[in-house]
């Protein structure tokens, strides 16, 4: 339909109007030295930064191994590896360790009555607040920002988890007894499908939180990883390289988020919320 | 003579509510119900039907008195008390047909089995081009088509049904009682079937028992010997409503008047 292309050109138009012409206003500002470029470079500067940070440091030599591994050898591609490799490590760690235990105090009302104080008091304190101790427990490196993320994941992933499993609406439960369900049947086809967007909802959050965390853990307690990099670039007095890292970090993130939400999506394209999206 | 196929022998209910007061939702109930016997529990809302229907299901077993069905006492729910809610209950994350073939998944029949009977039931019930859809995109008249398929594939000599088509529009409603009463014919099952819609029950039971509210007890049986199909305009038809009206009326009345005691 021409009049729904139109619209669509329309409201393309609407959602790219304000950032374009913040970005033109900054540019033009800068450029007519208004602003300070140590306190906030032009977005062509950034622009150029990041390139510097993304591209190889070394032009291409054949003698130094495969093309593929020259392509991916800048600063920036390294940073993102390091950081994605402990997000997902402590996302598996404190995911798994949340799911496991919230089925299980979802489950049995002896688990949950012996753990939920403790989840209780635990909660609250920010994963940032645990830093000093995780230094403390593991030194610098890896270790601590394992530690961190996990904290993170582990909580959202956990209480959600709870929650899906104790509100099964009980006549799926009765349903499934009635056609003979018992023991890991009911568990693994009926409470855990029931209780999937609860616990989906709970791992966008700690991935979130995951992700949150890393970077604030890598500039405290490891020398690598986006994080680390911002605050490098700090010192050195380059904004431009700390907006180029912020950029990349927000890129990341959106893409991943977007991923999770995909992968949601499909897994609960059963559900009744979803109809309408 | 044959015994009875759900037999309820001086049951009695009592529920205490969290204030610590008692609610008698049975009292004392007798009821024989034959094999092939297609019985209707009438009654205003409140006088215990889903709570005798749970019992049989073995859902939430009587305070006292003794419940058998097929032979053996009520412990515990199971496949041989196939049981059709009002709600529907389908499990929204399984296809129609994966709905349909839980119940024979369970019991660990081989997957060539599961796949003819499953498609057997689809066609029976007119589904078979819903197979892969999921609960969410059917009507309420096909989710309870879904949902009797489901519990015929448990080859259940018993069929409990709880207000199965109370939340269906009149010609899906009447539409789905003549396909229970040709799965009833054709699969010879033992029915016992909740409403408290009058004219529902005469057109569908053998036997209608009409129920009295609070305390829950059997107030009279009323046998219904019109031929099937049954013709709901006509004079025998209308008779039988206005004297099982009456009937509940009474009971209802009782129940406004609870309702307006209670405020
Ligand atoms: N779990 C329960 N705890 C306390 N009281 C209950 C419970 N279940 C049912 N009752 C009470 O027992 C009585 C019978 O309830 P029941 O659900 O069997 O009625 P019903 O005939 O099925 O009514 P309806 O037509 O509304 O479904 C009611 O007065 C109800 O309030
Ligand atoms: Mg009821």
């Amino acid at each position: 339909m021409p009049a729904g292309t139109g619209a669509a050109g329309k409201r393309l138009l609407q959602s790219i109007l304000i950032p374009f012409a913040v970005l033109a206003l900054w540019e033009g500002l800068s450029r007519a030295g208004v602003i300070n470029p140590l306190i906030l470079p032009s977005p062509s500067k950034v622009v150029i930064r990041w390139w510097a940070y993304l591209k190889p440091f070394q032009s291409y030599d054949p003698a130094q191994g495969p093309y593929l591994s020259w392509l991916v050898s800048g600063e920036l591609l390294h940073d993102a590896a390091a950081s994605l490799f402990r997000v997902f490590v402590g996302f598996f760690i404190g995911g798994g360790l949340g799911l496991g235990l919230g089925l299980l105090m979802g489950v049995s009302n002896t688990v949950y009555r012996l753990m939920n104080p403790l989840v209780q008091i635990l909660r609250p304190i920010p994963p940032i607040a645990f830093i000093p101790l995780a230094i403390l427990w593991f030194g610098l490196g890896n270790p601590p920002a394992f530690f961190l993320i996990s904290l993170g994941a582990f909580f959202p992933i956990l209480l959600n988890t709870i929650a899906g499993v104790r509100n099964v609406d009980s006549i799926y439960v009765r349903a499934a007894r009635n056609l003979g369900a018992k023991g890991s049947v009911m568990f693994r086809r009926v409470i855990l499908p029931a209780a999937a967007p609860h616990i989906l909802t709970g791992v966008r959050v700690g991935y979130g939180v995951s992700f949150i965390v890393v970077i604030v853990a890598e500039m405290i307690a490891v020398n690598s990883g986006l994080g680390y990099r911002i605050l490098e670039a700090r010192e050195f007095f380059w904004p431009d390289k700390i907006i180029a890292g912020m950029i990349t970090i927000g890129v990341i993130g959106l893409g991943i988020d977007t991923a999770l939400n995909r992968l949601s999506n499909h897994l609960l394209r059963w559900h009744r919320s979803l109809e309408s999206s | 003579m044959s015994a009875p196929q759900i037999l309820a022998e001086a049951v009695n209910k009592v529920f205490r509510s969290p204030d610590g007061q008692e609610v008698v939702a049975l009292r004392d109930i007798e009821l024989a119900v034959e094999p092939g016997e297609f019985v209707c529990l009438l009654g205003p809302s409140g006088c215990g039907k889903s709570t005798l229907l749970n019992a049989i299901a073995g859902f939430s077993l009587p305070t006292s008195g003794r419940l058998v069905a097929n032979g053996r006492a009520v412990v515990e729910p199971g496949p041989d008390r196939a049981m059709v809610f009002q709600e529907y209950a389908l499990f929204p994350w399984m296809t129609v047909a994966k709905n349909v073939a839980f119940g024979l998944e369970i019991k660990g029949e081989p997957k060539e089995t599961i796949d003819r009977k499953v498609g057997d039931l689809l066609q029976l019930l007119s589904l078979s081009e819903f197979a892969n859809s999921f609960p969410k995109d059917l009507s309420g008249g096909m989710r309870q088509r879904v949902a009797i398929a489901r519990v015929l594939a448990l080859d259940s000599p018993i069929l409990l049904m709880d207000e199965p088509f109370g939340a269906l529009d009149a010609l899906t409603r009447r539409n789905l009682q003549d396909e229970v009463l040709r799965i009833w014919t054709e699969f010879k099952k033992t029915i016992l079937f909740v409403t408290h819609g009058i004219e529902e029950s005469i057109y569908l039971a053998d036997r209608v028992v009409v129920m009295t509210y609070r305390p829950g007890t059997v107030k009279t049986v009323v046998p219904i010997t019109l031929r099937r199909p049954r013709d709901t305009a006509s004079p025998e038809f209308n008779d039988i409503k206005r004297h099982l009206t009456d009937l509940v009326m009474e009971e209802q009345r009782r129940h406004e008047e609870d309702e307006i005691r209670k405020g």
